[in-house]
């Protein structure tokens, strides 16, 4: 407190001082009445609340971020979000429509909701608006409970709401509409004749649909998208997705002035604490393996603990004696997450490569992999250690292989065909594990798969511990994490079993 | 940028956004009847206003566009020798045998970069204007030196700079960043590290033959012959057309990459100005062939065809035909044509076909494509789905002729590639602009080396005995590089004409945005 009195200004003089600093002396309050269940939050709060609501409320909606976040991370598909996070939302952070209630958005317990909503986004906007790390990762979440909700909003409201946006969108006039006819149609699909004449297209620019664009799901002509109506969301969520990005970046220049105020600082970091990073990251724990022989000349017994992914890359690297670059990064990060030193990964890839001369390796290769291991490059303390091994929800998502390339899941990335193939020659026979397999893949479960082959590769070693209880359920759980993989099969095959206790598998 | 940072003599005409030099290549292209010149023509006519006044001033203002090449000189001295005393130093024209060898050589690299290379364009090109600005100022260089060493984050207020630190260093080649928010040279000086970013970069596509591998059957790795450089040709007419009609950019330049591939520059502001989310949904609007070396069928597009996707298909199918099926002949060998099966849908017509071609050995692809729609109209399956088919062929023209970018260097801004005009160190040929007016002439392997370039020079010097001719010729109107050169300023000078208007508009309006 006494640290604070001494840089006080009296409030009185405060305004006489700077008239500029009068905007922050005095809050010009007003009242929102929230018409509308969704908002795109660009008028901050001013009424007062409560310390606890502050932070209450904060919390709340914290819960449900970090649901939607969990999905995002355990790859699961919109419609599984969904059914997933709707319960947590009643519970946490109701929001009702305005039919829901007879006198419609003026029944108080609505409003209460929607200042809720409101305050809540707020008060984590300013939380998460330290780093740009955090900044991202809010902005992410937050347009992704915008898009459930608003999928799930009436269709009446919505399209109200819409309106009271006032986007900048021109409607394509009647007989542009007719003389772009059939590309217009097939642009866009699951789009019927009669509805593509019928219904209300928008010119916006392609900028602002980025993601149909990605999609090739509209029509581009000159730099314009034309969009139709119902397609609006993507259209509603860049406009979303824009003013948060704004609002965030001022929200942390904001912060430095809240310095001083000890009520709310405290709360706000420990807010974005709470908020910590469950991407799957390996700790050290869970990939050393003390004992094993992790050497560059046991790479190739060693790989018959690999999942398949890299299985799939040590085949390719043998049998091409080289690996593009994302294969390489894959690998090399998978390597360094069971515990090979950067000598021998360097030693390892350098005799792999048979076909290059060193001169060529030092030049092109060298380099990358002393980069994965977080030896050069950038700035020696934001780099820390390289890279991550990637977990299997990168592997995923990011950096589908291209031509030529051999990385990635091959259960993803693999036709049907060449996987079952690939399984075969790793030694998976069993044709009950090769359908339950192929089913797997076809319903998108790319991780049920592997993990179907894992188990049926150790079943005799998974009943043994079950059986002796010396594993519990924690360490045979799903896995996510190729290193996990590795590490749970080198364990089973080797008996290991006590190097497992007190193990935590973090994802 | 204020003038005081900018070096040397900056004559007032031309820091005031002259109009009259880059739309210059009327006039200065009165001396000579080298070939290169009459298409320059073709494309500087594109600035109407040139043209219409070209043959009126012609004789007066000629002495005018005279002086003013010479100050260009003085500030740019690209194609003059700094020292008179130096003139015996560039090499002579080298022997044939010994030129591979020479690519690298430093001199001859050195002599290239005082002599040829056209930094002021360069320079005009990523600053936007001729005032300095930001747009260069702010943007970060590469070098690669010749120990190989990398170094990265230089950057340069003016053109004229970056010139001499290139000549001081003679990197072996050099790359080009983005425009970052602050000076790349004081970014450790920053208080915040969130202070520096990446701020704005041409939008760049790279193609690069090693990608089409498993289709092309000429060569493989870094070897490229005319057959497999029709693949570029092809991707270049596609993603072009996409670029121009779809999205609306006007300003592309292509360039080749100086061995196996292209690259495109499109410096339209909206497109420098898009972030990292807007170029990856670019990238994916166009890539089409999707899938690693294990992922059997490669193009997988819905039906209706997009306009993107029927339009080059359009532009495809006579390319399919002659540089694909009489060229490459993708499916002559038997274990090939199996490839070309696994992609048909329908088994038994699949069947009938194996047996049809396991008779006739050696069956060429052109009679074995045409096989398909001549054994389905005998009916020899009965389950076939004549729709089914035909889209299956529609896939199969895509995979082996659609555009292989490699998406990752378009998506992020922060992505360094090698700057037009360098030369690769492999080939020692120029990364020279390629005309798209031109595309299906343009010949790889006619690219001029570094040294054939050098050569010419001396040749002219030798040839020409009036002191004055070679005074008022500058040293890439000597040699074969000419009409790059001159295709690059015309490009530019377009580009800077738009970015004048685009400026104007934004001091006087203000711009509502979304």
């Amino acid at each position: 407190m006494i640290r604070q009195d001494y840089n006080r200004i009296d409030p009185k003089r405060r305004s006489a001082i700077d008239y500029k600093k009068k905007q922050f002396a005095v809050p010009t309050y007003k009242q929102q009445d929230y018409p509308h269940r969704l908002s795109l939050y660009e008028t901050p709060p001013t009424a007062e609340i409560t310390l606890e609501q502050f932070e209450q409320w904060a919390i709340d909606r914290l819960r449900v971020l970090a649901e939607i976040e969990a999905c995002s991370f355990r790859n699961k598909t919109p419609a599984e979000t969904a059914a997933h996070v709707t319960p947590l939302l009643q519970k946490w952070l109701p929001l009702h429509s305005n039919t829901s209630s007879s006198v419609g958005s003026q029944d108080e317990n609505l409003k209460l909701e929607r200042q809720k909503d409101h305050y809540s986004h707020f008060i984590l906007r300013l939380a998460f608006s330290s780093t740009e790390d955090l900044r991202r990762r809010f902005a992410r979440i937050e347009s992704a409970l915008f898009k459930l909700r608003f999928q799930n909003d009436d269709a009446k409201e919505r399209q109200t709401f819409v309106e009271s946006l006032q986007f900048d969108w021109e409607v394509v006039s009647e007989e542009e509409k007719r003389a772009l006819g059939a590309d217009l149609l097939n642009a866009t699909p699951g789009m019927k004749r009669q509805d593509a004449e019928e219904a209300g297209w928008f010119k916006v620019d392609f900028e602002m649909v980025a993601e149909l664009v990605e999609g090739r799901r509209v029509f581009l002509k000159a730099g314009k998208a034309y969009v139709p109506v119902r397609e609006q969301m993507s259209m509603v969520l860049a406009g979303f997705n824009a003013r948060l990005d704004k609002g965030l970046e001022l929200a942390a220049r904001a912060l430095p002035r809240l310095d001083e105020d000890d009520r709310l600082t405290p709360i706000l970091v420990h807010l974005s604490k709470n908020f910590a990073t469950p991407d799957s990251t390996l700790s050290d724990s869970d990939s050393a393996l003390p004992g094993a022989p992790i050497n560059p000349s046991s790479i190739d017994p060693l790989s018959q603990h690999f999942p398949l992914c890299m299985r799939n890359l040590q085949m390719t690297l043998r049998k091409n004696s080289h690996l593009k670059h994302f294969g390489r990064l894959q690998y090399t990060l998978f390597l360094k997450g069971i515990g090979l030193t950067l000598e021998d990964c360097l030693i390892f890839w350098r005799q792999a490569f048979k076909l290059i001369t060193d001169d060529t390796f030092n030049k092109e290769y060298r380099y990358n992999i002393r980069h994965a291991y977080g030896d050069v490059g950038g700035d020696a303390i934001r780099r820390g250690r390289g890279y991550s091994p990637f977990s299997c929800q990168k592997i995923l998502t990011e950096h589908p292989p291209g031509s030529g390339e051999s990385h990635g899941c091959p259960y993803r990335h693999f036709s049907v065909d060449n996987l079952t193939t690939l399984l075969q020659t790793t030694g998976v026979s069993d044709r009950d594990v090769l359908r339950g397999v192929k089913e797997d893949v076809e319903k998108k479960r790319f991780h049920i798969a592997c993990n179907r082959v894992f188990e049926w590769a150790h079943k005799g070693d998974i009943k043994r511990v079950k059986e002796d209880d010396s594993w519990g359920a924690a360490e045979l759980d799903t896995i996510v994490h190729p290193n996990t993989y590795f590490k749970r099969s080198y364990l089973l095959k080797t008996g290991g079993a006590a190097a497992v206790k007190g193990d935590e598998m973090e994802i | 940028m204020p003038h005081s940072t900018a070096p040397g003599p900056m004559r007032p005409e031309e820091v005031d956004e002259d109009d009259i030099l880059p739309d210059a290549p009327q006039q200065v292209s009165d001396h000579t009847k080298e070939e290169g010149k009459t298409d320059m023509t073709d494309s500087a006519s594109q600035s109407e206003d040139s043209t219409s006044e070209a043959p009126r001033i012609d004789v007066k203002v000629e002495d005018l566009f005279d002086d003013a090449d010479d100050d260009e000189e003085d500030e740019f001295s690209g194609s003059r020798v700094l020292n008179p005393g130096n003139e015996s130093s560039p090499p002579e024209a080298p022997l044939p045998c010994a030129q591979s060898a020479k690519y690298t050589d430093p001199e001859v690299m050195l002599a290239f970069y005082q002599r040829l290379f056209p930094f002021r364009y360069l320079y005009q090109w990523l600053n936007h204007s001729m005032k300095p600005s930001n747009d260069f100022g702010h943007r970060e260089f590469a070098f690669t030196l010749q120990n190989d060493a990398y170094l990265r984050y230089q950057s340069f207020p003016t053109g004229d700079l970056l010139r001499r630190e290139i000549l001081r260093l003679n990197p072996s080649r050099f790359e080009i960043g983005p425009v970052y928010t602050a000076n790349p040279r004081d970014r450790k000086t920053l208080r915040k590290s969130t202070a520096f970013r990446p701020m704005a970069k041409e939008l760049v596509f790279d193609i690069d033959l090693t990608d089409y591998d498993e289709i092309r059957t000429c060569c493989n790795k870094a070897n490229i012959c005319h057959k497999c450089w029709s693949f570029v040709t092809m991707a270049i007419k596609v993603v072009d057309a996409a670029l121009r009609e779809d999205f609306g950019f006007q300003h592309i330049m292509w360039v080749y990459s100086g061995r196996r591939g292209a690259h495109a520059w499109i410096s339209d502001k909206r497109a420098r100005n898009m972030d990292d989310q807007k170029r990856k949904a670019l990238a994916g609007y166009l890539e089409v062939i999707k899938g690693g070396a294990q992922s059997g069928k490669k193009v997988n597009v819905k039906r209706p065809l997009h306009p993107h996707l029927a339009r080059s298909l359009d532009i495809l199918r006579e390319h399919f035909q002659r540089d694909i099926l009489e060229d490459q002949d993708p499916w002559a060998e038997p274990e090939k044509a199996e490839r070309l099966l696994r992609l048909l849908p329908d088994k038994v017509l699949n069947d009938s076909l194996r047996k049809k071609w396991d008779a006739a050995p050696g069956r060429s692809s052109v009679s074995k494509w045409a096989d398909i729609d001549a054994l389905a109209k005998t009916g020899a399956s009965k389950t076939l789905d004549g729709r089914a088919l035909l889209e299956a062929k529609q896939d199969i023209v895509l995979e082996y002729t659609y555009p292989r970018l490699d998406v990752e260097v378009s998506k992020k801004k922060i992505h360094l590639l090698k700057s037009p005009f360098v030369i690769h160190p492999g080939t020692g040929r120029v990364c020279v602009p390629i005309d798209t007016k031109r595309l299906a002439k343009f010949d790889p392997l006619g690219v001029p080396t570094v040294t054939e370039l050098l050569g010419e020079i001396d040749a002219f010097d030798g040839q020409t005995t009036e002191e004055s001719d070679v005074k008022k010729t500058q040293d890439y109107e000597k040699t074969g590089l000419r009409p790059y050169v001159e295709y690059f300023r015309t490009y530019v000078a377009g580009l800077l004409r738009e970015e004048k208007g685009v400026k104007r508009e934004r001091e006087t309006g203000n711009a509502m945005e979304f």
